[in-house]
């Protein structure tokens, strides 16, 4: 899952540097990333895993780093493994 | 004000407001327009000696600047373009054609340059950019237009064409947030004057779909945007009149307005919705301006 999210993250989040470069708790805002991006990448991330992001994680903290969307995402899914 | 029927009939029966058939499109009556205009005149008073500059711009800026904005990227569902008919002797037959069998006649019309302005302060940061470096102290400059939004409603404050005055300020980001500080405070003491209940509360624009509930979220987090709530035509879901909003860098960074050092210029902006104010003052005093207490009349009128 963590692979997934750094491709889209790449496409989707118009960082201005590699997101080989962000280790996986770095602040994707202090990065880079706006807030209208993050919207992108959480549309995208919605539409790969054809899930939909609850009332509760829509907020900047769910996309704060790499670790944190994959939290949110193992959330959703419900697969504890992945996080 | 109590009584069974809407505040916005209440607004037709005393000819204040008068229906056009649109619902948030009203003629205003000239009672209306002087209460506008002596607010105007009463908000000129605070912070006058800041203002660098003042503008008034038409209600259309360019579809360019528009598509600079990110407008369509927020608020898609509030934006108004205009169009217009630009074809030839044939295509004109067809369209009194349409028009005669009741059909729709506006498939043809072709976009303008032009975008009705949805905010007051969009056509000024181009403006600002084209001159150059920002000198040092910024600028601070004194606005009005009139805007659009595209969202019909029976309630007489959500209009769909309305105007803004505004102060903006861009500068560096102390500058920025100095700015708005000072006028959530200036907007209380402007409240208190014009004996209108108030309150001040943190809050988000109405960004588009599921991912602007993600913006709107992410902009109370980070406490940009504030609003002075009135009850105008509820008291459960109070008006807001007043906004004041800090940009970050983003309009500094979208229209490439710089500061001396080069480095992107912050704004802020503090609007005052005039239709609104002017219809808290209606709802909360009267629907005759006479009659007014005398602590507004000496507020407005002097």
């Amino acid at each position: 899952m963590n692979d997934i999210v750094r491709e889209l993250l790449a496409k989707h989040g118009s960082l201005p540097v590699s997101v080989d470069q962000i280790s996986d708790d770095a602040d994707l805002y202090d990065a880079g990333l706006s807030s209208f991006a993050s919207v992108q990448l959480m549309l995208a991330l919605e539409e790969h895993f054809d899930v939909e992001f609850p009332e509760h994680l829509l907020n900047r903290k769910s996309f704060s780093s790499v670790e944190a969307i994959v939290a949110a995402l193992a959330e959703i899914t419900g697969d504890q493994q992945a996080a | 004000m109590s009584s069974s029927k809407s505040f916005l009939d209440q607004l037709f029966e005393s000819r204040i407001l008068h229906a056009s058939g649109v619902d948030g499109l009203y003629a205003r009556s000239g009672t209306f327009e002087d209460v506008v205009s002596r607010f105007e005149t009463f908000a000129l008073t605070f912070g006058e000696h800041e203002i660098t500059e003042a503008m008034v711009f038409p209600p259309g800026m360019p579809m360019a600047d528009f598509e600079t904005s990110g407008y369509m990227k927020n608020f898609p569902q509030l934006a108004g373009t205009v169009h217009a008919f630009c074809g030839g002797d044939h295509d004109h037959m067809g369209l009194l054609q349409c028009m005669a069998a009741g059909e729709d006649w506006t498939k043809g019309q072709e976009a303008t340059q032009v975008a009705l302005i949805p905010a007051a302060c969009y056509p000024l940061y181009p403006i600002l950019a084209r001159r150059g470096a920002l000198p040092e102290n910024g600028a601070y400059v004194a606005l009005q237009s009139y805007c659009f939004r595209h969202e019909p409603s029976k309630d007489p404050a959500r209009m769909q064409m309305f105007r803004q005055r505004e102060y903006v300020r861009v500068g560096t980001e102390d500058q920025a947030m100095a700015f708005r500080e000072t006028w959530k405070e200036r907007g209380q003491e402007m409240m208190k004057r014009l004996c209108l209940p108030h309150e001040v509360d943190i809050a988000n624009d109405p960004f588009f779909g599921r991912g602007g509930r993600m913006m709107g979220a992410s902009q109370r987090e980070q406490a940009l945007k504030f609003e002075m709530l009135v009850p105008i035509n509820s008291v459960e879901s109070p008006t807001a009149c007043m906004s004041f909003n800090y940009h970050m860098d983003n309009f500094g960074k979208a229209w490439d307005i710089k500061l001396q050092d080069g480095s992107p210029a912050h704004t802020a902006c503090v609007g005052f919705g005039l239709e609104r104010i002017t219809l808290a003052l209606f709802r909360h005093h009267g629907l005759d301006v006479a009659a007014w207490p005398e602590d507004v009349r000496k507020a407005l009128w002097g």
